[in-house]
C-alpha cells in the first residue's frame, strides 16, 4: 500500500462542511493482459487506472459524483458536483452513510507482492505455452479462440467523516483458455481457467485439460427429446445459479418487494439439506476482501440453514430502514457507483459425495456442462427460470452421450425445494459464488 | 483534447522499438443518472473520465497502454509501454505527419443534455412514475432511470489520420412491478436515441411507463409458456436481437479469422431464406448505434452483410482489414480508452418483406408470438443461441390469445436463418442495447419487420 491514496481519502473528508456527511472511496489499480494467437503474442496491454466516488449526505439526501482521477482540481469539483445532485434527492429518513459497529476486521492478506515482480516475458510465455497446451491436448482440437494470461493490482481506500477509514489491497492473476474441436465438420467449444493471487497458485495444465475436456466431449452432441427429468449441475453452473438465488436475497430487492422470498424469514425455503452462506471474509474466495464497499468489517452471514431462510443481506441504507444492522454487504461496481445491498462471496454447504457418485445415485438424468442466457431467461422478480444448455445424458448412473440445443426450465423457488444433493466438491471460481456439483429433480427440458 | 504538435511526437515516440503502426485514441466523457425508485429520487449522479489509448501494432503484435493523464509526458509514457508491449511479438523512428480529416455526425443534436437543469431531469422521472401507478392497482413497485452522455473522442495514427467526433446519448428507461394472486410480474420500456434532451419532445416519458406498466400487468394472467419446437411469430421492432445473435456476432471478422464462426468460409453461399436482407449500418442518423466515426477513426458505414439470403460480407476492423489487405467497414468499436477496439455490430436490422403481418399472425396454427424479446447470447463456433422474451403470447388457430411468462428461446443460427418463412412490410427499430463482447459494452441499435420462423425451441415448463 503506497499511502497516497489514504491521503487523497482523508484530504477530501477534510473538505466536508459542517452539517454534511461525506464519504469518499479511492481505488487504484494496475493490470496486464497478454493474449496468445498462433505461436505469437496477439496483444499485450498494461494499465493503470484510479478514481474516486464521493458521496454527500445533507440532511436526509445524498448525492453521487465521481471522477476518474486522482486530481485535486476534479476531485473538488467532483464533490461540488455531489453536492449540487443531493439537493434533487426526495428526503429519506434512513439515507446516511455507514457507521463503525465494532465489528473487527478479518485479518486476511489478499495481496502477495511475488506477483508484482513477474517479468513480462513470464507472462508471455504463459500465455503462449497455454495456447501451445491445449493445440496438443486432443487431435480433434483445430483451434484456440483466446489464451491469455492476466494479472491484476489493486488497492482501495473508503473515509468518511463518520468514522469510517478501511484501505485494502490485493492481487489476482488467471489464465484462462477457450479451444475448438472438430469431427465430422461440426465444431464445439471448451474453455478452461486456473485463478490465483500469485504466479505459484496457477495450474494451467488443469485450464488446459478442462477446456480440452468440455470441448471433445461435446463432439457429436444431438438436441434430446423435451422431457421432465433430474438435471446434475456442473460446479460451474451451479455458481451461476447460486448467483441469481443470492440476487433475490438482498435487503434492497426484498425492502423494495422485488423478491419472491420477500416475507419468507422463518419459512422453509428450499430442501433440508440446503444451507447457504455469503462469507467475504473467507480468503479461499476469490470476491474475498476484509471490508466492505462502505469500509464495514466483512462477516459470515448464513441465509438460508437446513433449508430455513433466516436472513437477508444487507448494506447500512437497507439495514436502517429494515430496522436491524448491515452484514458487511455493501457491493460497489468500482469508484463509479454508490454502495447496493448484494451478496459477496456465496457457497453451499457440501455434502459428501463427489459428482461421479452422484451420477451413480441419480441413475438417469442430464448433467449440465453449461448455460447460457442467465440474463436474459431467468427473471429474480417474477422466479420465472429458463436458460440454454449443453451437456451430457446421465444413462445407468454414468455420463452418456453429449446433448446441446436445448433449455432447461423451472422456478427460483421450486428448484430450492427441489434440491436433492449438494456434492463434495467444491470449487471456489472467479465470482460471487463457490461452484459445487448441484442434482435438482423435475426439470423441464425443452428439446425436440 | 490534445495538441496536434504532441500528438505527432507520440506517435512517432511509440514507433521508436519498430512498430509499423501506431495510433491514439483519446476520450473525454461526462454524464449523468438520475435514478427513481420505490416512490422517490433515489439519487443523482454525475462524473466524468478521460484519458487516452495508445496502440502500436508489431507484425502481427498489437502493444496497447493507456492513461489517464493526458499530458505529453503522460501520453509519451503510454507510449513507450505500448511500443515495449508489441516488441514481444515479431518486431527507426519515423515522422508522422498529421492530416486531420472532418466528421460528419448523422444526428443532429438540438438541446445538449448539460444545458438542462437537472431540475428538468428529475422531473421526468416522477412524471414516468404517476403514469405508471395510474395504470391499474396491480402495479405495486416503479423504478426510472434517466441518462445522459456526451463522449468526444480524437483518433490520431501514424498513417497520418486525425479525426475526431462528439457522440452525445439520452436514455430513459422504466422498469414495472405487478403484483397478484400469481405472484409478481416485470415489465421494462426503454427508449434512447444519440440526440440530446429533445428526445423527450418525441417520446412522452408516459406512454413508456403505460407500456411497462402493462406488460407487467397483462403478464400477472400469464400461463407457463410451453415448451419444445414450434413455430415463433416475432413483433415488428420487437425481435432484431434474433438476428443480432442468430449470425451478427458469427459475421464479426476476428471470430470468422479465428474459426470461431460457424459462417466462415461462407461469403457468396446462400445462408439465409431469399426474404433475409441484412444490414449494419453506423449511419442511421438519431438511432442508439449511431456515430460519426468509430473507435479506429472510420467513419460510420452502411455495410449489407446477406442480400436476398445470400453472405455477401463480414463486418471489419482495422486490424482484421489490414491482415486481409481490405477497406475496414467501420466496425471498430471499444467501451472506453481503457479498452483495445474489436469488430463490433453497430445498428443491424433486417430489410421489409411484402407480407401483411395480420396474415403472418393469421397463418400461423400453433405457436407463439414475441411482441418483445429480452436480451440473447450466441456461441458463434456452434451458432447455438438463446434470447428471451418479455412478452409474448400463444397463437392458436392463427389468434393471438393467452400470455406467456418469461423464458428463453434456443436455437442453431445457420437452420433459423433458412428458417424465416414469412417477413412483414412493418418495419420498426427496437429499443437500445448494450452488446456484451469480450467483457466489452458497446450500444448497439436493432430492427425487424414482424416475421415468422418455422421453427425454434421455446423454453417453457409447461407441455
Amino acid at each position: 500500500m503506497s499511502g497516497d491514496l489514504g491521503d487523497v481519502a482523508d484530504r477530501v473528508v477534510g473538505w466536508a462542511r459542517d452539517g454534511e456527511a461525506v464519504e469518499i472511496v479511492v481505488g487504484r489499480s494496475r493490470h496486464t493482459e497478454v493474449r496468445a494467437y498462433r505461436g505469437d503474442v496477439e496483444s499485450l496491454s498494461a494499465a493503470e487506472s484510479m478514481g474516486v466516488g464521493i458521496r454527500v449526505v445533507q440532511g436526509d439526501r445524498q448525492g453521487f459524483a465521481y471522477a476518474g482521477t486522482l486530481d485535486d482540481e476534479l476531485l473538488a469539483e467532483a464533490l461540488a458536483d455531489a453536492r449540487d445532485n443531493a439537493a434533487f434527492a426526495t428526503p429519506d429518513p434512513h439515507v446516511g452513510l455507514a457507521e463503525p459497529d465494532g465489528v473487527a476486521v478479518p485479518d486476511i492478506d489478499l495481496f502477495r507482492p511475488s506477483l508484482l515482480a513477474v517479468p513480462t516475458d513470464r507472462k508471455v510465455a504463459l500465455a503462449l505455452e497455454l495456447e501451445a497446451a491445449v493445440l496438443a491436448a486432443d487431435p480433434r482440437i483445430t483451434g484456440v479462440e483466446s489464451a491469455e494470461f492476466v494479472d491484476a493490482s489493486g488497492e482501495s481506500c473508503v473515509a468518511s467523516t463518520t468514522g469510517i477509514r478501511s484501505e485494502s489491497a490485493s492481487t489476482a492473476c488467471y489464465v484462462s483458455v477457450s479451444c475448438l474441436a472438430e469431427a465430422d465438420g461440426v465444431t464445439q467449444t471448451g474453455f478452461g481457467f486456473s485463478v490465483g493471487r500469485e504466479l505459484d497458485d496457477l495450474v494451467p495444465a488443469d485450464a488446459v485439460d478442462d477446456a480440452a475436456r468440455r470441448a471433445t466431449r461435446l463432439l457429436g452432441a444431438t438436441k434430446p427429446a423435451s422431457t421432465r427429468t433430474t438435471v446434475v449441475l456442473d460446479p460451474y453452473v451451479t455458481a451461476q445459479v447460486i448467483g441469481v438465488i443470492g440476487s433475490t436475497l438482498s435487503g434492497e430487492a426484498v425492502l423494495k418487494g422485488r423478491s419472491p422470498f420477500a416475507d419468507r424469514l422463518g419459512d422453509e425455503v428450499a430442501a433440508s439439506i440446503v444451507t447457504l452462506v455469503d462469507d467475504a471474509s473467507n480468503p479461499l474466495a476469490y470476491t474475498a476482501s476484509a471490508t466492505d464497499g462502505e469500509g464495514l468489517a466483512s462477516r459470515r452471514t448464513p441465509l438460508i440453514v437446513d433449508g430455513v431462510l433466516r436472513s437477508f443481506v444487507h448494506d447500512s441504507y437497507s439495514a436502517r430502514r429494515a430496522g436491524t444492522v448491515s452484514t458487511g454487504n455493501a457491493v460497489r461496481g468500482g469508484f463509479k457507483s454508490t454502495p447496493g445491498a448484494g451478496c459477496r462471496a456465496l457457497a453451499l454447504e457440501p455434502g459428501d459425495l463427489d459428482q461421479a457418485a452422484l451420477l451413480r445415485d441419480v441413475g438417469d438424468g442430464v448433467l449440465i456442462s453449461s448455460v447460457i442466457g442467465l440474463h436474459s431467461g431467468v427473471n429474480p422478480v417474477s422466479g420465472d427460470f429458463s436458460t440454454g444448455a449443453e451437456g451430457l445424458r446421465i444413462v445407468d448412473g454414468v455420463e452418456g452421450a453429449p446433448l446441446r440445443e436445448f433449455t432447461i426450465a423451472s422456478t427460483l423457488p421450486r428448484m430450492l425445494r427441489d434440491v436433492a444433493a449438494v456434492g463434495a466438491d467444491v470449487d471456489w471460481l472467479p465470482m460471487r459464488a463457490a461452484g459445487v456439483s448441484l442434482v435438482i429433480r423435475d426439470v423441464t427440458i425443452s428439446g425436440t | 483534447m490534445i495538441e496536434e504538435a504532441v500528438l505527432g511526437r507520440v506517435l512517432s515516440a511509440a514507433l521508436v522499438g519498430g512498430g509499423e503502426f501506431s495510433e491514439v485514441f483519446a476520450e473525454d466523457r461526462r454524464g449523468t443518472t438520475a435514478v427513481f425508485d420505490d416512490g422517490r429520487i433515489e439519487q443523482l449522479s454525475s462524473g466524468r473520465d478521460r484519458g487516452a489509448g495508445v496502440r502500436v501494432i508489431a507484425g502481427d503484435t498489437t502493444g496497447y497502454a493507456h492513461t489517464s493523464d493526458l499530458s505529453e509526458a503522460g501520453l509519451l509514457a503510454a507510449a513507450e509501454a505500448a511500443g515495449a508491449a508489441a516488441r514481444h511479438g515479431g518486431g527507426g523512428a519515423n515522422v508522422v505527419a498529421l492530416e486531420r480529416r472532418p466528421t460528419t455526425h448523422p444526428s443532429t443534436v438540438e438541446v445538449l443534455p448539460d444545458d438542462v437543469p437537472k431540475a428538468r431531469k428529475v422531473e421526468l422521472l416522477r412524471r414516468a412514475d404517476d403514469a405508471a401507478r395510474s395504470a391499474g392497482g396491480a402495479v405495486s413497485q416503479v423504478s426510472a432511470r434517466y441518462g445522459d452522455s456526451r463522449r468526444r473522442i480524437l483518433v490520431a495514427n501514424s498513417d497520418g489520420l486525425l479525426t475526431s467526433d462528439d457522440q452525445v446519448r439520452t436514455l430513459f428507461s422504466v422498469g414495472v412491478v405487478a403484483t397478484g394472486d400469481t405472484g409478481m410480474q416485470t415489465g421494462r420500456q426503454s427508449v434512447g436515441h444519440t440526440i440530446g434532451f429533445e428526445l423527450f419532445d418525441r417520446y412522452p416519458v408516459e406512454d413508456l411507463a403505460e407500456r411497462a406498466a402493462r406488460r407487467a400487468v397483462t403478464k400477472l394472467a400469464a400461463r407457463p409458456a410451453p415448451s419444445g419446437e414450434m413455430p415463433v411469430v416475432i413483433g415488428a421492432g420487437g425481435g432484431g436481437v434474433l438476428f443480432h445473435e442468430a449470425c451478427g456476432h458469427g459475421l464479426e471478422a476476428d471470430l470468422v479469422a479465428k474459426g470461431a464462426s460457424v459462417y466462415r468460409d461462407r461469403v457468396g453461399e446462400q445462408v439465409a431464406s431469399p426474404l433475409v436482407t441484412l444490414v449494419d449500418d453506423g449511419t442511421v442518423a438519431d438511432e442508439w448505434g449511431c456515430f460519426g466515426i468509430d473507435d479506429e477513426g472510420s467513419p460510420a458505414r452502411r455495410n449489407v452483410l446477406i442480400e436476398d439470403g445470400v453472405l455477401t460480407d463480414y463486418m471489419w476492423d482495422h486490424t482484421r482489414a489490414r491482415r486481409e489487405g481490405r477497406p475496414r467497414s467501420g466496425n471498430g468499436r471499444r467501451q472506453s480508452y481503457q479498452h483495445l477496439p474489436m469488430v463490433r455490430m453497430t445498428n443491424t436490422f433486417l430489410l421489409n418483406g411484402t407480407d401483411d403481418p395480420d396474415d403472418i399472425i393469421a397463418g400461423t396454427d400453433q405457436g407463439i408470438y414475441v411482441a418483445q424479446l429480452g436480451g440473447g447470447s450466441v456461441n458463434t463456433a456452434t451458432g447455438d443461441f438463446v434470447f428471451g422474451m418479455w412478452e409474448a403470447y400463444l397463437i392458436e388457430d392463427g389468434e393471438i390469445t393467452e400470455p406467456l411468462r418469461e423464458g428463453n428461446l434456443i436455437g442453431n443460427g445457420p437452420a433459423v436463418l433458412l428458417d424465416i418463412e414469412a417477413l412483414g412490410d412493418d418495419f420498426a427499430m427496437g429499443s437500445p442495447g448494450t452488446c456484451g463482447k469480450d467483457g466489452q459494452g458497446v450500444p448497439v441499435g436493432d430492427g425487424v419487420p414482424t416475421l415468422r420462423v418455422r421453427s425454434l425451441t421455446v423454453g417453457g415448463t409447461a407441455a
